[in-house]
């Protein structure tokens, strides 16, 4: 029996903007009413581009923003960050992945401090005890026992999103929401991290929220997807739904303009172009 | 005559840890109204390549090559100002950031009428004339509305329009564009991507495409180059080196696709390439 990790109903979140001195005060509606579930060990995948709320909806599942109105479930217990705060256990349950690994990692902290610092602000295990899991965490993730003592500048983006995620493991989390993990990877890099996520998931019976805009990728790893457009899920359902028969106009719009790399997509447009 | 061609180009940087090489021995030729595509990861030497090819290399640069000619004069003994006639005029170059290449302090109608007034020594009607044109030519709505404005008040797609309009103002013979999309959302990609494949027919330019994207190359290219670490690995027309790639690194890169997955994990590269520093030896030239 599968147990649903996540979910979200009807999750609305508006952004309201100060008038100026010549313009009203506006309200940008960047996630309109979008529900969810996600089992145990799943990946969910949220697609769109850039400015349809796609990021905003992660930072409300990580519980950095309030929804405006909505519920949200992690692990049958609802949660509202707006009223009655957020709690430790809380916070352990539910990390994020950023996109760019140059950014997120603070270039003043050693790997070891990187990975410590969740376990030092949210639990009260002494040093040596997190020296150790920092250790180990090394070791899962790829990387070795000399890294500890280094700084972020001394790695590859590779190597640097293989610590953000270690730092994102170092609570157990349940739920790990990927803001488009791999698109500033080189394409041999990003394999090694899908390959990485996919064997922590498989360990550790991680759920994941994977936000992309490479359909290829999501085609890889998700179970289901969600298609967002100007804040609406215009399309959800498992993969295999979404790719063999998509609903919205949207998401055939999207499919159309992923570049394919087959080889008969090839021959079709070489014969187009001699024509 | 090809149009632009080069014979064992080396590029060196100085480093305090002593020369490193960032291109080792590269030869290409492109003729006119061929799209080649340049594909490798990052330190693949790809964008210094070109980079050498447009002298905007910094001066901590080596360049040596036995030959770099285009349309038959030979870029290497040109001086620096004979040079800036050619680069900017009959080769042109569009950057991965299309935002952040344009000027902020200057509207982009200003910034496509520099070119003009530099090159073509347009008079003020003339270039006004001409920057409507091209803007209508790259596909921007109320093109004499938009000249007025400044970068910022663009998105990245029509700053990556302008950028194509300033690159293609002086009819280019070559057009290099380094990572054009890697910006872009997937459905803007397309538009630039068809853009830049139908002005490219339209006016019979050689097109270089820089990319990482085998996707890009697989839609726009006619042959294909495959660079790492400064050496090339393969070259080939973009059927064959799809179908049957020759050297190890590019089977590799193909099998890392995601859409090309068998099985729950991708092959990575370096599962593949035992060697640290492969040679071309898997390549037949």
């Amino acid at each position: 029996m599968s147990t649903t990790v996540l979910e979200g109903k009807n999750i609305v979140r508006d952004y309201h903007i100060g008038g100026g001195l010549f313009t009203g005060p506006r309200t940008v509606h960047a996630v309109k009413g979008v529900s969810f579930t996600v089992d145990k060990g799943k990946t969910l995948a949220i697609v769109g581009e850039s400015g349809c709320g796609k990021s905003t909806l992660a930072r409300i599942i990580t519980l950095i923003d309030p929804a405006t109105s909505g519920e949200l479930f992690i692990d049958g217990n609802k949660v509202d960050i707006a009223r009655g705060g957020l709690t430790k256990e809380m916070r352990r349950k539910v990390q994020i992945v950023f996109q760019n690994p140059y950014g997120s990692l603070n270039p003043r902290q050693k790997i070891g401090d990187v990975l410590g610092e969740p376990l030092l602000i949210n639990t009260d295990k002494p040093a040596a005890e997190r020296r150790d899991l920092a250790m180990k965490m090394l070791k899962k993730v790829g990387l070795g026992h000399e890294h500890y003592n280094r700084y972020p500048h001394m790695f590859s983006g590779g190597q640097r999103q293989r610590i953000a995620i270690a730092r994102a493991l170092m609570l157990n989390p349940s739920l790990l929401v990927l803001d488009e993990p791999v698109s500033a990877l080189d394409l041999s890099v990003q394999a090694q991290v899908l390959n990485l996520l996919a064997d922590l998931q498989d360990e550790f019976q991680l759920t994941y929220v994977f936000i992309s805009h490479d359909l290829s990728v999501v085609r890889y790893i998700a179970d289901d997807v969600m298609v967002m457009y100007f804040g609406e899920a215009v399309e959800y359902g498992s993969r295999d739904e979404v790719f063999s028969d998509p609903k919205h106009s949207y998401t055939r719009t999207l499919f159309a303009a992923t570049p394919r790399a087959d080889v008969a997509s090839i021959k079709a447009r070489l014969a187009k172009k001699a024509a | 005559m090809s149009l632009l061609e080069i014979k064992n180009l080396t590029v060196s940087f100085d480093t305090a840890a002593g020369p490193f090489m960032a291109v080792q021995g590269i030869d290409l030729s492109i003729e006119p109204r061929e799209v080649l595509a340049i594909v490798g990861e990052s330190g693949s030497g790809k964008s210094v390549a070109m980079l050498a090819v447009m002298g905007l290399l910094p001066n901590t640069a080596t360049v040596k090559a036995d030959r770099m000619a285009f349309d038959g004069v030979d870029l290497l003994k040109l001086s620096p100002s004979e040079r800036r006639k050619i680069v900017g005029k009959d080769i042109s170059m569009i950057f991965q950031e299309p935002i952040a290449s344009l000027n902020p302090c200057f509207t982009v109608g200003f910034q496509i009428e520099e070119v003009l007034r530099f090159h073509m020594g347009m008079d003020r009607a003339q270039r006004r004339a001409r920057a409507i044109e091209l803007m209508k030519l790259v596909g921007i709505a109320d093109p004499e509305e938009r000249l007025s404005s400044f970068p910022h008040q663009m998105s990245g797609g029509q700053c990556q329009r302008v950028m194509i309009a300033i690159a293609i103002a002086c009819n280019p013979k070559l057009l290099i564009a380094d990572e054009p999309t890697t910006a872009l959302d997937v459905t803007i990609q397309k538009q630039i991507l068809d853009l830049l494949v139908s002005l490219q027919a339209k006016y019979g330019m050689g097109l270089i495409m820089i990319t990482h994207n085998m996707g890009v190359v697989a839609e726009t290219a006619d042959r294909v180059i495959v660079q790492y670490k400064g050496r090339k690995m393969e070259e080939a027309d973009v059927l064959s080196l799809f179908e049957s790639p020759k050297s190890n690194y590019t089977r590799a890169l193909l099998s890392a696709l995601p859409e090309n997955a068998v099985g729950d994990r991708l092959p990575t590269v370096s599962d593949m390439l035992f060697e640290p520093a492969p040679s071309a030896a898997g390549a037949s030239a």
